[in-house]
């Protein structure tokens, strides 16, 4: 069998998409966006942006309508612990809750999960330097803005 | 021995899209149906209220996830009001976005479970006036249930005679958990004029009953609950074969809406089992109650069963029979099926269509 030499080469870089202004979605809030054909749901968790994939793996809701909602735990009844606030979202219909940073439910990690996308906060003034893709507006100096990893 | 045939129709029909046999319209203000009562009964709700055997007025037994005691959280019209009231928005997210050709309404109001007997036949003489006015007139894709008060037999067959010429009525809705379970001869009447006009009988699982919601008294939680609603469809099925309610009543036909279907082969196969050797305690049922099962029985599909392993379910289905399943999504609840994604088995095109919509247009007669 011969070897085929392999290689040295850079990692195709990833694609960052400016898909909104910062402020426009508040702490607790969501927004659908659509990048690449697909569509994903961001959430602003107390000032945090996360991003996952918007349709539901059970029967195909829109997450993006979701509740936010905490880890809830209990070791035998009347006690429930509380954390991890507003870092999981609820399904509109089935409730079904998928972390925001893994993308995993909790039910059913291994099997039944969204995928997770990076988001990060831009300054505007950045973006006009990079190579950016800005997906539905002019960007302007002086705000900041979500941009999103693919 | 005469037995009930289906009719199917000659023609193959043109529809390409769905039926959802479990449509729930709801009020746009909590009293709105008192707009469809006379004053003599408006005036006795303002002054005592609709007394049920559910001591919380103006709640559940079991309230579930707020807001809206259960709704999908995304179902809230735009323009106001609370989940499937507001018609317009009802169109757009389920019938035009699951493609669906026609929807049976299946009100959920306390008319049936009224402890006044009489205000009970007000409220469903209301109701079925109020889907007409505000859904199934407006909307031809949607149609009643004729709404009874079915501890009354008599005033039940009187509203059956006033609506039937209605075509926009397609069956008649009763709720499962009855006062005395739903074989016994008091409710004879009611099947009497449902075979007589052809008219199927939908038994929507029921959060109000007259007697607690498992054998054994009051469950502690909601979850506990959702599950004695298989229960009740349960004590349904086999207290009307056992009563013979079919030997009298051969082309009868009973639907069995919103309460699971898998359980449906256990029951069976010992009911046939106990029938072959203890049937002299009961002669008047003179066939195997599986015969019954297949030839006056209905089920709907959500909340669809998801075993671990999804094919298991595709066993089930086919011992059931695709001939006797049709397909519901309960919008605008919490637990809603979307035609789209609920079946995660490999239906044959003909199964699919048959459970998606034929069952449906053969038995409710749509066109």
């Amino acid at each position: 069998m011969s070897t085929i030499e392999n290689p040295t080469r850079e990692k195709r870089p990833a694609a960052r998409h400016v898909v909104a202004r910062a402020d426009e979605i508040v702490p607790g809030a969501s927004r659908l966006v659509h990048v690449e054909g697909r569509d994903i749901a961001i959430f602003n968790v107390a000032g945090e942006f996360m991003a996952i994939a918007n349709r539901c793996p059970h029967e195909g809701a829109d997450l993006c309508k979701g509740k936010l909602v905490s880890l809830f735990e209990s070791d035998e009844p009347g006690v429930v612990r509380l954390s991890r606030h507003g870092e999981l979202v609820r399904c509109p219909w089935h409730g079904w809750e998928f972390d925001l940073r893994s993308g995993k439910s909790w039910c059913d990690p291994a099997r039944t999960k969204v995928k997770s996308y990076d988001v990060a906060v831009e300054h505007g003034a950045r973006l006009i330097e990079g190579t950016y893709r800005a997906e539905v507006f002019k960007i302007s100096v002086d705000d900041d803005y979500l941009v999103l990893e693919l | 021995m005469e037995t009930p045939v289906l009719e199917r129709s000659s023609e193959k029909s043109q529809m390409q899209g769905v039926v959802d046999c479990d449509v729930h319209p709801a009020f746009s203000r909590p009293d709105q149906l008192l707009d469809y009562l006379p004053e003599r009964w408006k005036t006795h709700v303002r002054d005592f209220a609709v007394r049920t055997a559910n001591p919380l007025l103006g709640t559940l037994p079991y309230p579930r996830m707020t807001p809206g005691n259960g709704m999908r959280r995304d179902s809230w019209p735009p323009n106001g009001g609370p989940p499937a009231s507001d018609l317009t928005f009802l169109r757009e997210q389920l019938l035009d976005q699951c493609n669906i050709d026609y929807g049976i309404l299946q009100p959920l109001a306390a008319g049936s479970m009224a402890f006044n007997q009489e205000l009970g036949a007000a409220l469903c003489a209301a109701l079925n006036d109020w889907q007409i006015d505000k859904f199934a007139g407006p909307e031809p894709r949607l149609k009643a249930s004729i709404c009874i008060s079915q501890e009354d037999a008599k005033e039940s067959v009187a509203e059956i005679d006033r609506r039937v010429t209605d075509r926009r009525f397609v069956q008649i809705a009763m709720p499962p958990r009855t006062m005395e379970p739903c074989g016994r001869r008091r409710y004879w009447p009611i099947y009497e004029a449902a075979e007589h006009y052809g008219l199927p009988i939908g038994l929507h699982t029921s959060a109000f009953g007259y007697r607690p919601n498992t054998p054994s008294g009051w469950s502690s939680f909601y979850l506990e609950e959702h599950y004695a609603a298989s229960n009740s469809l349960q004590t349904v099925l086999s207290s009307m074969i056992l009563e013979g309610v079919f030997e009298q009543f051969p082309k009868l036909k009973i639907v069995l809406v919103e309460g699971g279907f898998s359980w449906l082969p256990s029951l069976v196969w010992r009911l046939d089992r106990e029938w072959k050797r203890m049937r002299d305690e009961v002669p008047h049922v003179k066939r195997k109650p599986s015969e019954y099962v297949r030839e006056n029985f209905w089920y709907t599909t959500q909340p669809i069963e998801e075993p671990e392993n999804n094919r298991h379910l595709l066993d089930i289905l086919r011992w059931i029979g695709t001939d006797r399943l049709m397909f519901s999504t309960d919008y605008p609840h919490w637990d809603f099926d979307d035609p789209r994604f609920a079946f995660k088995v490999p239906l044959t095109p003909a199964e699919r269509s048959a459970i998606f919509r034929d069952n449906a247009v053969d038995l409710f007669g749509l066109k």
